[in-house]
């Protein structure tokens, strides 16, 4: 219980302090309605529906990756880092807080995305949601671990979609199987990713974090 | 408490700092000198656990009761000064933490404020509730770097009382203006 009243505390912590300084949300909010609207004015007339949730799941792919790259601006900027890792809670818990924070602020801007897309394209089906449900988690999961890996170093800005995005090719393919029509075999897919890459990302977060 | 033979720490090629010897215990006060960029704040942060030593044997306290202040007051700046505390207290683990934090925050002279976010306060405010989040869970090892950076009179005054009160405690404390803290020191380390 303590673990989970750690990670309660700190994902409350990140959500305070989003709801204060309200600068990852509204970003996210902008940026994919932007990109669907680009998207809606860049396909020809008559592009099929699967060509359209292809670049539905760019740009949520790209939207998350947004929201990471805010993931840890307050440790970063005020050094926080140190304080959390000194602390004797389980640093882990770091971790699945921040997993936490992003996915609701993700989940947000896909509350506003997935009726824009369904105005601008078509409809999204439920396959398509719990791909996108399922997807959240990996993506979350493994961007916050390279999220952290970035932080410290001085590239950060360039280094975290480096390492982000070819580790989120594979949610790309299973979010568009199974929202183009192979459901079932796509979506055990990406549960299989949030699994194996959720559990990676959770057991070497302390060794991210650890200076040498 | 902390003990440490032949200690060096590089990075790459560079040499931060060679055989440093330190053996500390309860109720002593390490005073570490030297120019800025001498190696004092790596020191620092090997000795509070944060970096990791390149040679030599270290022996820490484990890091729950270890305090550490590095040039950052280390507190979230949307927060307040009573929501920073208690979610430290929570990550210490500390029970009944209320009345604690009460009494760190009328010693710093913070209970006024301690409903407003810390963003709007001056560097030494920040600096004083970073002084009540190190001592918040009573830490039997304190390790301040540069602690009377940005403090105010007032507040460099109450970080003097705050150190000569802490007894049972061991300390290291580094400065580039050693007068401030030199009555206190039993050991001293002068870094070139």
């Amino acid at each position: 219980m303590s673990y989970l009243g750690d990670v309660a505390a700190l994902a409350r912590k990140d959500l305070l302090l989003e709801l204060r300084a309200k600068e990852t949300v509204p970003a996210m909010l902008l940026f994919v309605l932007s990109t669907l609207t680009i998207f809606h004015f860049a396909l020809p007339r008559g592009t099929g529906h699967v060509a359209a949730l292809g670049l539905l799941w760019i740009a949520l792919v790209f939207t998350a990756l947004l929201g990471l790259t805010r993931a840890f601006v307050p440790e970063r900027e005020q050094g926080l880092m140190d304080a959390l890792i000194l602390a004797p809670a389980d640093r882990s818990a770091i971790w699945l807080a921040k997993v936490l924070a992003v996915l609701a602020f993700l989940g947000l801007a896909e509350l506003v995305a997935l009726p824009a897309f369904a105005v601008f394209f078509s409809g999204v089906d439920g396959r398509t949601v719990a791909a996108v449900a399922l997807a959240d988690v990996g993506i979350c999961a493994v961007g916050t671990l390279t999220g952290a890996m970035a932080v410290s170093s001085r590239a950060r800005e360039l280094i975290l979609p480096l390492l982000f995005l070819p580790m989120a090719i594979p949610v790309v393919v299973g979010g568009v199987g199974a929202s183009a029509g192979a459901g079932g075999r796509f979506l055990a897919f990406l549960g299989l990713y949030d699994a194996v890459f959720g559990l990676l990302a959770w057991a070497s977060f302390e060794y991210v974090v650890a200076e040498t | 408490m902390v003990t440490a033979r032949n200690l060096s720490k590089r990075f790459g090629e560079k040499r931060v700092f060679d055989r440093v010897e330190i053996s500390l215990d309860r109720d002593e006060f390490l005073l570490v000198t030297g120019p800025n960029g001498s190696g004092k704040t790596t020191l620092l942060r090997v000795l509070a656990g944060l970096a990791a030593p390149t040679g030599g044997e270290l022996e820490l306290p484990p890091r729950e009761v270890v305090g550490y202040l590095g040039h950052e007051p280390l507190v979230y700046r949307e927060l307040t000064p009573l929501e920073n505390l208690h979610l430290f207290g929570r990550l210490y683990r500390l029970p009944e933490r209320g009345e604690r934090i009460g009494m760190l925050l009328e010693r710093f002279a913070l209970w006024d404020v301690r409903h407003e976010r810390v963003s709007t306060f001056s560097r030494g405010m920040q600096q004083r509730l970073g002084l009540c989040r190190v001592l918040l869970h009573d830490p039997q090892l304190l390790v301040l770097d540069e602690p009377f950076n940005a403090l105010d009179v007032r507040g460099a005054e109450l970080l003097d009382e705050t150190l000569v009160d802490l007894r049972g405690r061991a300390v290291v404390v580094a400065t580039h203006d050693p007068g401030r803290v030199e009555r206190l020191a039993t050991q001293r380390l002068a870094f070139a």
